[in-house]
């Protein structure tokens, strides 16, 4: 029955999409870090997703492929008194994108609603399927 | 005799498989509208079910020679895939359009539904055909 599938491709959909909002809660937890004492301050993660192969003709999964750290440079700001300063009197922060970060947990939260309610869909159809002839 | 019985359910039978193979499509389709490069993919389901009733895979490009390639699956039994159009174009090649797989995901699921209720009525309408009452 191929109705099964569903449970298996959504699932994963549904793992990818918690394993951003995860991420996402990561990279907003450290927003404002500054620097640590080996002067490299929080860099800004993403999830690549990619989709597999999932059971017979054209169904697909979505699998998280890699967590890419963002190169973009940290916020400088300058604070001389800070005590994470460097010789120039700047304080680096972590490279987070606030608004970038929070457009990503409602793109992933509403993805999230999306497959719950494709399997809640594929459950009611299959429970009507089993009463088929009574 | 029993086949005249069954043979207007084996139609709906055919439609109830096409139905939920669509059905495992467009969920593919769902979960993977976040994946950079995916294409949406997608079958016709009319034409499907031609096929299954012909019994003959309908091949989008004719064999002329014993060693062409046959496209796509050659099995009747099941639909031949398709790529959908990209209605608004992505920068990340992705070309799934959320709103029309949702609105085909809920279409699918109410003519599975409704399929459904064919075969409920016909097992129905035959066991008051033999119970004769």
């Amino acid at each position: 029955m191929s109705m099964f599938n569903i449970f298996g491709v959504s699932g994963s959909a549904i793992s990818s999409q918690s394993q951003r909002l995860n991420v996402v809660a990561s990279n907003l937890a450290n927003a404002d870090a500054v620097a640590g004492p080996d002067g490299q301050s929080y860099k800004a993660r993403h999830v690549i997703f990619q989709s597999v192969p999932m059971g017979p003709q054209g169904s697909a999964g979505v699998k998280v492929k890699d967590i890419q750290e963002s190169d973009a440079p940290g916020r400088r700001v300058h604070a001389p008194h800070h005590p994470s300063a460097d010789a120039e009197g700047y304080v680096t922060h972590s490279n987070v994108n606030p608004v970038e970060e929070m457009v990503n947990m409602i793109s992933a939260s509403r993805s999230y609603q999306n497959n719950v309610e494709v399997m809640n869909t594929a459950k009611s159809l299959l429970l009507k399927t089993l009463q088929m002839g009574q | 005799m029993l086949k005249q019985m069954t043979a207007r359910m084996d139609f709906h039978a055919n439609a109830l498989l096409l139905r939920a193979q669509r059905q495992q499509v467009l969920a593919s389709n769902i979960a993977n509208a976040d994946t950079p490069g995916y294409v949406a993919r997608d079958f016709d389901f009319a034409q499907a079910l031609k096929s299954v009733q012909g019994g003959a895979s309908v091949s989008p490009v004719a064999l002329t020679d014993a060693r062409h390639l046959r496209l796509g699956s050659g099995d009747p039994r099941q639909a031949e895939m398709a790529y959908t159009v990209q209605t608004q174009p992505a920068q990340d090649g992705n070309s799934v359009d959320l709103d029309r797989e949702r609105a085909n995901f809920v279409d699918n699921s109410i003519r599975y539904e409704s399929t459904l209720r064919f075969i409920n009525g016909h097992v129905k309408t035959m066991l008051s055909a033999i119970t004769g009452q």
